[in-house]
């Protein structure tokens, strides 16, 4: 508009140059972009991708072990499982205080679980133990009382170990105002007595969220006084006579009298409430899954296992999960492969008629697609049973005899052709979309230059439809390797996939790291073909209906 | 239909007709005659009678209408006497089958969609493929349809029984349909699952509109990263996300119940709306972006010009236009949840049964007809639901064909 020759930087009409102010705009949209984009993005974050490395994370985790046997563990760890012989006695020591400290939470039962997917029989031997484990504690609890009955008294280690201000707050403290005071340790009691002191700890912890009873009122574990035991027997008297406190009288003339009691030898406690205790290999299995990370879960998913002479095969019949992942992959192809033989006939036709004839055909292919799985799976258990449609049309027919009806169905047969039903729309409709694409005068031109039938299909056809053949086949093969319900419902014991077992250990058996690392496994494979997938045909191409 | 094929020569009579003809009733008779018990008697009876058809079909009724009803009545006739009145059913069938297979060899109509040059090798192949492309078509829509009679079944039988085959009435009922409706173990899934699909959808079509429309924009940083991770639910298979959902929403759930004191009940709802919320969210986007990807900016432009502000541009302007693949977006992501049963097997408790959960547990426990009835229903709804996709397929294409490009 003007005529000036101004030969500065373009301006905005505020002012402004005019590329600081485009700057500024495409900012602005970026921001408002995003802006529009971040509650989605952080929806799917929280519910979606969060529970996905959640999975991911528990795979490997493996915590349990040093949490409920944190003493036991630091322990064992110095032990040498080569010499054939079990740990010494200071391990059985920190077992009995762990032991009977997991026992009061119930946390000994988790373990046993956990540790028996590694070393069957380790659970039963972990409830066993758990029963009789008091007993432990309760012959300290006799020595210590009979030494001085104040020891009964909660107050008393309430006194001992827990911190001035805590003592004070739990005195104002009554039931009526709601929550307790959080329990703080003496710092020289946990100097001094640093087992018992622990064990305490997690007694406040209890009594406080779960009993909600007050803990200056409340019994003692038994527990605490095999902790204070070992404690005293190993105090020295100076680190003892700085334990201040109500309690400090008491605790000094403890501590002149435990050295005198006749040692209690735990291991034969714990061999007598049950012999595995005793054995090396119940050892060696906590110590091999003391770490709290562990490749356990994803060895166990390849039929291997970590035994103390390193990493080797599990035995024979206790390998599945590599028979499983093998029959899932083999399956997977054959279905894919039948989809694609079912399928490349007619998206053919649908793409060579006329459209009108073509959009009614479409129909049959996108009904099965909108119709719900478990109605398709259902017409399938019908038709496939021993009493239902096919067999008694080939019974009616009489090529088939009434008393040898064909087994269809809970075998791998019915597996594959349910599936190969439910997957072929998925297969029919990408290489219909990449079929219609190819103009028929292709095929003509073949033929009039003198190729045969055969030729003109195989050298001028299929090279273009390779496309969607890839799309087609990649698509049905990665959903047909995470299918769960159809094999589940017609697979019987003979067609299940990996996923019917992922099932089985989070419903049935609750062996969830393992489900987790088949899970993982199954993921990375997804994830890999979905790469593949994202090369041939671009993610951003998925088209629907 | 025959343009470019001006002349068909007509077939031999003797030497093409009635050998062919004999050959298709050779099959019928046989299948007929087992039925009966006789398939010898069958065989050659079929192969006269059907040679003998196709004789006079082609000799001496030219008008094809009048030629396959008086087939059809005859052969009705034959078979009311054979076998009552599924027989004369099947005898309907059969009749008009072989006349139109008798008119389709006598007037050179196989030929008619194979160019005139085409050898005899030429046209078998071809009608061979249409034939076994028909049986395809058959393998993908006849489980679907057997389900449809089953679910009328007097019985508890999950075949045919000999009375529906007599088309007696006494072999049908509603009784399936009744159960379904009456039972509470079919109402109570029925009615989690309208309360738990149609709030799934809700939030994923509302949160995953506005993304797409954001990720449609020009400058997107990130955009591969981030349409990656939204369509991930789409590419993790179902029972990996059902385990991860499994480990991370009970623990939501203890903390929801902990630290907010709401009911379990309550809790369970949520957590299933949610995981079905996340699986339906990438059909919104993938069907919402396609939409936008077509949709003509000028328009917004030309509104903020007239005065609009961004709100009201996008309710009275880019809304309508993109409606159609919000819809089906949104249907996508309500038959997602409405069909979803792993996700729900592992997050759910017993009070969010829903129907294909209930579907699955009665196939894999106490089988019951009632399964079919339920089946049919949920067909008949994807039917509807198929149809109203396409429609709003249609009216989006001509929506965004009306618009300048």
């Amino acid at each position: 508009m003007s005529d000036t020759t101004d030969t500065g930087p373009m301006r905005a009409a505020d002012g402004t140059p005019l590329k600081k102010s485009l700057a500024r705009a495409l900012r602005r949209q970026k921001l408002r972009a995003l802006a529009l984009i971040a509650p989605l993005l952080f929806f799917v974050l929280v519910t979606f991708v969060v529970p996905i490395a959640d999975m991911l994370f528990r795979s490997v985790e493996n915590q349990i072990v040093s949490d409920t046997l944190p003493h036991t563990v630091r322990l064992l760890s110095s032990w040498d499982s080569s010499t054939g012989e079990a740990p010494d006695e200071p391990v059985y020591a920190a077992l009995a205080v762990d032991f009977q400290a997991a026992a009061e939470e119930k946390n000994h039962t988790k373990l046993g679980t956990r540790l028996n997917y590694e070393n069957p029989g380790l659970s039963s031997m972990f409830r066993k133990t758990g029963r009789g484990a008091d007993d432990i504690g309760k012959a300290s609890a006799k020595r210590l009382t009979e030494l001085d009955p104040a020891w009964k008294d909660g107050a008393t280690w309430a006194a001992l170990l827990g911190s001035d201000d805590w003592l004070a707050n739990m005195a104002e403290w009554s039931k009526d105002d709601g929550r307790q005071p959080r329990f703080s340790a003496r710092a020289e009691a946990t100097s001094a007595l640093p087992l018992t002191s622990d064990v305490y700890t997690a007694f406040a912890r209890v009594v406080r969220t779960e009993d909600k009873k007050s803990a200056v009122e409340t019994k003692p574990w038994p527990v605490l006084y095999t902790a204070l035991e070992q404690d005293l027997a190993t105090a020295s008297p100076e680190a003892l006579a700085a334990v201040g406190g109500p309690s400090a009288g008491l605790l000094q003339a403890a501590g002149a009298a435990v050295p005198g009691f006749e040692p209690i030898s735990y291991k034969q406690a714990f061999v007598d409430m049950d012999k595995g205790w005793g054995e090396v290999d119940s050892w060696q299995t906590i110590q091999s899954y003391a770490a709290r990370y562990t490749p356990g879960y994803f060895l166990n998913a390849v039929d291997l296992e970590k035994s103390p002479d390193g990493i080797q095969q599990r035995p024979e019949q206790q390998q599945i999960y590599l028979m499983l992942f093998w029959r899932t992959i083999w399956m997977s192809m054959l279905i894919t492969f039948c989809c694609l033989l079912l399928g490349y006939p007619v998206a053919w036709i649908l793409a060579n008629l006329r459209a009108s004839t073509a959009n009614v055909l479409m129909i049959l292919v996108l009904l099965p697609f909108w119709t719900s799985l478990l109605v398709r799976t259902s017409a399938w258990k019908v038709m496939l049973q021993q009493q239902g449609v096919i067999n008694d049309i080939l019974v009616w027919l009489g090529l088939v005899d009434d008393a040898s009806r064909l087994v269809l169905i809970n075998n791998q047969f019915g597996t594959i052709v349910a599936m190969t039903h439910i997957l072929l729309p998925f297969m029919i409709l990408p290489l219909y979309s990449v079929m219609k694409t190819i103009p028929p005068s292709y095929l003509r031109a073949a033929k009039s230059l003198g190729a045969t039938n055969w030729t003109a299909f195989w050298r001028v056809y299929f090279p273009q439809s390779v496309p969607g053949i890839g799309a087609g086949s990649i698509l049905c093969y990665i959903l047909a390797i995470g299918y769960y319900i159809t094999p589940e419902l017609v697979g019987g014991t003979q067609g299940v996939f990996i996923s019917n077992r992922i099932a089985f250990h989070i419903s049935s058996s609750l062996n969830w790291g393992l489900a987790a690392a088949l899970g993982t496994i199954l993921l990375g494979a997804v994830l890999l073909l979905y790469y593949v997938y994202d090369k041939i045909v671009g993610i951003d191409n998925v088209k629907l209906g | 239909m025959s343009i470019g094929h001006p002349e068909i020569p007509k077939p031999s009579l003797t030497g093409f007709t009635v050998p062919l003809m004999a050959v298709a009733g050779l099959l019928l008779g046989y299948v007929v005659g087992t039925a009966k018990g006789q398939p010898l008697l069958g065989l050659i009876a079929g192969a006269a009678v059907a040679a003998a058809l196709g004789f006079v079909l082609a000799s001496f009724v030219p008008d094809r209408r009048v030629g396959r009803l008086g087939t059809a009545v005859v052969a009705a006739i034959a078979g009311f006497v054979m076998a009552g009145v599924s027989g004369a059913v099947v005898g309907v069938i059969i009749g008009l089958i072989v006349s139109w297979f008798a008119y389709w060899l006598s007037t050179g109509d196989y030929r008619s969609t194979v160019p005139v040059y085409a050898t005899a090798g030429d046209v078998l192949w071809h009608n061979t493929f249409k034939l076994i492309c028909g049986l395809i078509f058959f393998f993908l829509i006849a489980p679907i349809v057997v389900v449809l009679p089953l679910s009328f079944n007097a019985q508890d039988f999950f075949t045919f029984t000999p009375e529906m085959l007599a088309f007696d009435p006494e072999g049908y009922s509603l009784k399936h349909y009744r159960d379904f409706f009456n039972n509470p173990d079919w109402t109570r899934p029925l009615k989690n699952s309208f309360i738990i699909a149609p709030l799934a959808t809700i939030i994923s079509v509302s949160l995953g509109t506005l993304a797409a429309i954001g990720l449609s924009q020009s400058h997107v940083p990130g955009r591969r990263a981030i349409m990656a991770i939204l369509i991930s639910p789409m590419i993790v298979p179902l029972i990996i996300s059902a385990t991860g959902m499994f480990f991370f929403y009970s623990k939501l759930g203890n903390w929801m119940e902990g630290n907010l004191g709401l009911s379990q009940d309550f809790i369970g709802y949520v957590k299933v709306v949610l995981a079905h919320a996340v699986l339906g969210i990438p059909f919104v986007i993938i069907t919402v972006t396609a939409t936008l990807v077509g949709f003509d900016r000028s328009l917004t432009r030309a509104a903020a010009n007239m005065g609009a502000g961004p709100v009201r541009t996008f309710f009275k302007v880019q809304m309508p236009l993109i409606l159609p693949g919000v819809i089906s977006g949104g249907l996508f992501a309500f038959i997602t949840s409405f069909d979803e049963v792993v996700v729900v097997l592992f997050v759910g408790s017993a009070s969010q049964k829903t129907l294909p959960w209930q579907m699955f547990t009665g196939l894999r426990e106490q089988i019951s007809p009632t399964i079919l009835a339920v089946a049919t229903v949920l067909v008949t709804f994807s039917i509807i639901l198929l149809t109203t996709v396409e429609l709003l397929r249609r009216r989006s294409e001509r929506l965004r064909g009306m618009s300048p490009t």
